[in-house]
């Protein structure tokens, strides 16, 4: 994953940030190539939502930098850096009932200066977006009368209409039923192989390791290691960074790594038979 | 499909709908300005004192020119500027209930204005002339506390701004009543009676300076009327959407403490104008604040033009508080708005 130099999407260096004193991510670098695919994932607290602030320009790093499309992110003004980078949160909450419409071209806040009218090419960019993301319909409902689905797919579609090279996303699905979450990311994967970069923070290993051509595994607010789903998502480096046990297998159709949750009564033999592999010195 | 082309054009702002909008609102305006300049005590022939401009001897056209004309003039101002503030206020705070009382601003103001008043004594500038910029002061001061109390690690926490205001409104209701407390009563009854605040006026001057205000103070924040549409998505997704958003959030504050000022120095407090009429605007017309903020500007002077009309009518011999109107019909409305925003969950 790492081609050091030419061509990169985006490229943390050494990234250290935290809300507090305490910083919570340390040290974090990696470098996603234009086109890639890559999912962030780790335990809760681990820093992932940070990273994709980082990325977005919300916070500044303390020190290191990000890089996006070859500048350092801090630098550009924060309109051209959202020509470069959208964000689809987790949840999006919405006081006010815009059009969905409304809501998409919102998308095209960086391309136009304070009070001007959208042209025919922002209308055109958001019926653009709106058709990618089956949305179309919607155009004249109120965002605060769709459901949790529909919402999603207008705030994506809200992110296409900024006309992005890097798609960040903050567990996206997480509030969608497993249709709508596969429908998601089956769209995410076709505008990535189209050229965008897509960096999803997931919660769910089975959707990483199914979608993603690389996987950043944070432990702590530092990368515990990086690899394809396969490197990274082994039986030794799930239980270590996740503190549980879980079995690992590989899917007979997807050919793409299972990892599945056990409960008590199964974990402790695990457990014990781990504890007794380990060498005498670390016990 | 030509049904789906229509569909799309009603779904955002156009240049179209915005004009269409605009122009039947001023005429709105001028009519309800009509209205409430025939409506009075006295009743006068209106077409004969529009054509009697500047006769002294014609009675009808002295109480429209001298008394009547300026005192909705102002109306419009004051509306205008406390319903704009409201609909900024709201979408930075992103709370539909958001308001320049309940933040406590146009307490500040007030104690600003009464403060001038008691320290103003024997000045030899006339306090009327002072006491704009002493509530300016005040309310930039109280918005100031506010901010600062309701930001954490520079981000907005909405809840703990409202509960600032809160407080920040009971703390300058305290300081006020000090104030008078220690005031002789020749003073005490002068802050009394600016404090309860009144649209009599027949200072063009006056109309001319407050009317300035509300113009430049609109004429900034519409600029960042795109911003403010961003920002009600939250501040990240602003900033995600290349908002500026400490910056587009400093302005809109500095902007809404002048408007504040400017109207509590001229009026009094005037409650509920800047809740109920950017509520009902977005109701009627959406919630684009490139819409929103001209349009609230135009119906909060309406509303507070009937408003005035219907408080010096009612009786003639002496007029209730515009206030008093303002607030009977807003408080009630409020609650109504509470309750249905508390049944949708967002409370």
């Amino acid at each position: 994953m790492k081609r050091a130099g030419q061509g990169v999407g985006v490229e943390l260096r050494d990234v250290t940030f935290g809300y507090r004193r305490e910083p919570v991510v340390r040290d974090v670098g990696f470098a996603v190539p234009p086109g890639g695919f890559v999912g962030v994932i780790g335990p809760n607290g681990s820093g992932k939502s940070t990273l994709i602030k980082l990325m977005s320009g919300v916070i500044r790093p303390w020190r290191g930098e990000v890089r996006v499309a070859g500048d350092d992110a801090a630098r550009l003004p924060r309109a051209e850096l959202a020509r470069r980078v959208a964000v689809v949160p987790q949840e999006t909450d919405l006081p006010f009932p815009y059009t969905v419409l409304e809501m998409v071209l919102f998308g095209r806040t960086p391309h136009l200066s304070g009070f001007a009218f959208e042209g025919d090419s922002d209308l055109a960019v958001a019926r653009a977006a709106l058709e990618r993301t089956g949305t179309l319909d919607l155009a004249e409902r109120a965002v605060t009368e769709l459901s949790g689905g529909e919402r999603q797919r207008v705030v994506l579609a809200r992110a296409l209409a900024q006309e992005p090279r890097v798609l960040l996303l903050d567990e996206p699905s997480a509030f969608l039923d497993i249709r709508h979450e596969v429908e998601m990311y089956d769209l995410l994967r076709e505008l990535q192989r189209e050229g965008l970069t897509v960096v999803s923070v997931l919660h769910d290993l089975n959707l990483a390791a199914l979608y993603c051509d690389s996987i950043v595994l944070l432990a702590e607010g530092r990368v515990f290691c990086e690899g394809t789903p396969a490197e990274v998502m082994t039986y030794a480096n799930l239980t270590e960074v996740y503190q549980t046990e879980v079995y690992v297998t590989m899917n007979e159709i997807t050919d793409t790594m299972n990892i599945l949750p056990l409960d008590a009564a199964h974990r402790e033999p695990l457990s014990r038979a781990r504890e007794a592999r380990r060498p005498p010195r670390e016990r | 499909m030509p049904s789906r082309a229509i569909a799309f054009e009603a779904a955002h702002l156009t240049r179209r709908r915005f004009r269409a909008v605009i122009a039947a609102l001023v005429l709105g305006v001028v009519a309800v300005a009509l209205l409430c300049v025939a409506v009075g005590p006295v009743r006068i022939d209106l077409a004969a004192a529009l054509f009697g401009f500047g006769d002294a001897s014609a009675i009808d056209s002295v109480i429209l020119f001298r008394t009547r004309l300026p005192r909705v003039l102002l109306a419009n101002c004051v509306g205008a500027a406390l319903a704009m503030t409201g609909a900024v206020l709201q979408a930075l705070l992103r709370n539909p209930l958001a308001e320049p009382h309940i933040l406590g601003v146009s307490g500040g103001a007030a104690f600003g204005g009464v403060l001038t008043l008691f320290l103003a004594a024997g000045a030899p500038v006339p306090s009327y002339l002072l006491t704009p910029f002493g509530a300016f002061a005040g309310a930039l001061a109280a918005m100031l506390v506010v901010y600062r109390l309701g930001t954490v690690n520079g981000r907005l926490q909405p809840y703990t701004f409202l509960l600032a205001g809160v407080v920040c409104n009971a703390f300058t209701g305290a300081l006020i009543m000090a104030v008078n407390a220690v005031a002789d009563l020749f003073q005490t009854h002068g802050i009394l009676f600016w404090l309860m605040g009144s649209l009599a006026t027949t200072s063009y001057p006056l109309v001319l300076a407050s009317a300035f205000f509300v113009a430049l103070g609109g004429v900034l924040v519409a600029r960042h009327a795109r911003a403010l549409n961003a920002l009600t998505l939250g501040e990240d997704n602003a900033t995600q959407l290349g908002v500026d958003v400490s910056a587009v959030r400093r302005l809109c504050f500095v902007v809404c403490s002048l408007l504040v000022g400017a109207s509590v120095a001229v009026s009094g407090m005037i409650g509920f104008v800047g809740l109920i009429v950017p509520h009902v605007t977005r109701l009627l017309l959406g919630s684009d604040h490139r819409l929103l903020l001209p349009a609230s500007a135009l119906v909060g002077g309406m509303f507070l033009s009937v408003a005035d009309t219907v408080a010096r009518s009612l009786s003639s011999t002496s007029e209730l508080p515009v206030g008093v109107i303002t607030a009977l019909t807003g408080g009630p409305f409020f609650v109504y708005l509470l309750r249905r925003q508390s049944s949708r969950g967002l409370w």
